[in-house]
């Protein structure tokens, strides 16, 4: 266990350095006129100004000596602040969304974070519902059905399913609409009376004790819950009912109906438990993807998250923004998928034992 | 594991086995591959799944007579009716820019001109010539993606098993880098870094998409070569002096490809998937080229409107779901072929 852990921490700085060195790499397809927006808020007007900062930021240096600088900033010596520097959480400057890349994430970041919240429970429970039926009926009736629908789940491609349901339910029922809030609760929310606790608009509503706009919230968070959750359930489907198949088949559940329980205690207290192991792993890393931004899904709804922060960033070529934004995400990924190893093993004797 | 088919007498297998007739086939491809293919053509769902695809292969192939080009000269271009931003019902008229009319569309529609059979979406692009011809484009990117990303994909991940020990462990360490992005994320950046070295055009996000998308197949093809190359064969070639890349071109790979193959075969869904979604979100091609994810981005403009404008999205995304399901029935069912549970059962 521990030799597994110790093994898996010291893949974290590997990981750290690639991703960085990485980023880094793609940030060379720039010209350095168009690198200074790491440093400074405005292209640079003339020769002399573009000469000036090149030189002020080393982009006339060795790339190991510009990796260096990207990595750490540089210490004004006169004034003794700092600038750049990604390790110091200076992201550089997006000059499409005209604010520092690190704000910039900072503001949109708690909506992806309450989107991935209420995503979490609608997503997991039901697939694994679908998983669990579709194993005990197994080629019956309710497996067949499973199956068109898990096909059908995973040919539907996230924005054509998006834009059909916003055709549905917003075009034409007017039931959910795209976006955060509404216009009238935006300016509550801005406003000085609105106390942000958390900045997690769902949770801040309820602490402030206006549940008509935690209402508003949900129902417009509605429609990318639905979509990002359809989405998965296919895959958890898929990977319960495999699992539960196999551990249904095993002689401890044959044991335990020759002992004479009753077949729901059998697949509900006996097998389900073991046959969620897989699917433990399944549910942490889709956490853990929706926790990146869910690019296209935040997109087709407008909702002004980090994934649709990203997707914006990128269709007015920001680079410096997105790779911002790569970067942020690969911290998440990397901390969180050692945490998703890490738990696994605490949970699964095999891995712990091994 | 393997079904071992002996040829000769043999009393102890019994009669079954030694008297099972191999044909020419079976014993080109080998019995475990020969399963696979014919598990394939046997599954009805996977036979949906063939036939959606020869559907789309004949689209394809049959573009220029079921739409022939307005402009010959770059038939990718979508024909525009005008000028007009709001998109036009199905069956509007057609005034500038009709394509010929060919010989299967009196028949079938029953009028003697062109009309926007499918509507125009914004912009007054034709949406029925984008979808037939966005076909093309599909297969080319699907096609082109997936044999790059294979190729890389098979030769990294062979060098990697073959060597094993401390090359092994670096060439994984950098797979597992590259898997760190979000695969969208990361062909978003590397498409719109290139897209102003290269110019709006199908390689910039294909470029992109090969970039991130080999690492699954060296990691397949790792694991089936590992297990091929303790084989006797293997230990027998090189006790004869046989060269390392002769060992693992000739003797190692054919054997520990065909899963992989299979596998990359039905990734075109995936791969034509992700370039929509790309263009979708306005990387790519420029406006205007016949690409279902472009026809499809379209409609972005007029989401408060689509209880009119349905058709903008309706036709566009059921081209697209019916394509990728395609190949995800064949894929589905070729899951359940190579799921080892169920090696053995022929």
């Amino acid at each position: 266990m521990t030799t597994y852990i110790i093994r898996r921490l010291l893949l974290v700085p590997v990981l750290l350095f690639g991703v960085t060195l990485l980023i880094f790499g793609m940030l060379q397809f720039l010209s350095p006129v168009e690198r200074t927006a790491l440093y400074v808020r405005d292209f640079p007007k003339n020769d002399k100004a573009i000469e000036g900062l090149i030189k002020r930021y080393g982009f006339d240096q060795p790339v190991y000596v510009q990796y260096w600088t990207w990595l750490v900033g540089k210490v004004d010596k006169a004034s003794g602040e700092r600038e750049g520097g990604i390790l110091f959480g200076n992201f550089g400057y997006s000059r499409s969304a005209s604010q520092p890349v690190a704000e910039l994430i900072a503001r949109r970041f708690p909506n992806t974070l309450d989107l991935t919240i209420w995503t979490i429970a609608p997503m997991i429970l039901i697939g694994i519902w679908m998983g669990v039926q579709a194993a005990v009926h197994h080629n019956g009736f309710i497996d067949q059905a499973a199956r068109v629908f898990s096909i059908i789940g995973t040919s539907f491609p996230t924005f054509v399913f998006g834009l059909l349901m916003l055709l549905i339910f917003y075009a034409n029922l007017q039931w959910f609409s795209p976006g955060r809030l509404s216009d009238a609760y935006t300016q509550v929310v801005d406003s000085s009376a609105f106390t942000h606790y958390t900045s997690l608009l769902t949770f801040d509503a309820l602490l402030n004790g206006r549940f008509d706009i935690f209402l508003d919230a949900l129902r417009h968070m509605f429609l990318p819950i639905l979509t990002l959750s359809y989405i998965s359930w296919a895959t958890f489907l898929r990977v319960t009912r495999g699992s539960m198949l196999e551990t249904l088949r095993m002689e401890y559940v044959t044991t335990a109906r020759a002992m004479g329980l009753p077949e729901r205690d059998v697949i509900f207290k006996h097998a389900q438990p073991n046959a969620m192991l897989p699917v433990l792993t399944l549910a942490g890393f889709s956490i853990v993807g929706l926790l990146g931004g869910v690019l296209i899904t935040e997109t087709v709804f407008n909702y002004p998250g980090i994934g649709s922060a990203a997707a914006r960033a990128a269709t007015s070529l920001d680079v410096v923004a997105m790779l911002g934004f790569a970067l942020f995400n690969g911290l998440i990924l990397i901390v969180s998928n050692l945490v998703v190893d890490v738990l696994y093993a605490f949970v699964d004797p095999r891995v712990r034992l091994s | 594991m393997t079904v071992t088919t002996p040829t000769g007498d043999n009393t102890l297998l019994g009669e079954n086995v030694a008297t099972r007739k191999i044909g020419r086939l079976e014993r080109f491809f080998g019995p475990e591959n020969y399963r696979i293919l014919t598990g394939l053509l046997k599954t009805p769902a996977s036979i949906a799944g063939f036939v959606l695809i020869g559907f789309f292969i004949f689209i394809s192939l049959a573009a220029p007579l079921i739409i022939p080009p307005v402009t010959p000269n770059d038939p990718f271009k979508i024909p525009r009716d005008g000028f007009r931003s709001d998109p036009r019902p199905m069956g509007s008229e057609w005034t500038r820019n009709v394509p010929d009319v060919p010989f299967w569309y009196k028949a079938v529609t029953g009028k003697d001109e062109w009309v926007h059979l499918l509507g125009t979406a914004e912009g007054q692009y034709d949406i029925f010539y984008g979808i037939i011809w966005g076909t093309r484009t599909a297969f080319k990117t699907g096609l082109v993606v997936t044999i790059a990303t294979f190729l890389i994909g098979i030769i990294y991940g062979s060098i990697s098993a073959y060597y094993g020990g401390w090359v092994d462990n670096i060439m994984m360490r950098i797979v597992d880098i590259l898997l760190v992005l979000p695969s969208i994320l990361a062909v978003l950046i590397l498409a719109s870094v290139l897209t102003p070295k290269i110019g709006k055009s199908l390689i910039p996000a294909m470029v992109a998409l090969i970039a991130f998308g080999w690492m699954g197949y060296s990691r397949i093809i790792r694991g089936d070569i590992l297990s091929v190359k303790e084989r006797d064969y293997v230990l027998a070639a090189r006790v004869i002096g046989v060269k390392d890349s002769r060992i693992l071109f000739r003797h190692i790979l054919p054997n520990a490809i065909f899963p992989t193959l299979v596998l990359a075969s039905l990734a075109i869904g995936d791969v034509v998937l992700s370039f929509a979604a790309l263009s979708f979100l306005g990387i790519g091609t420029e406006v205007g080229y016949a690409d279902w994810g472009q026809v499809l981005s379209f409609a972005r403009n007029w989401i408060t409107s689509l209880n009119t404008y349905w058709y903008i999205i309706v036709w566009p995304g059921l081209t697209l779901v019916l394509f990728v399901m395609g190949w995800n029935l064949v894929g589905d069912a070729l899951r359940d072929v190579l799921d080892p549970r169920m090696r053995g059962k022929t």
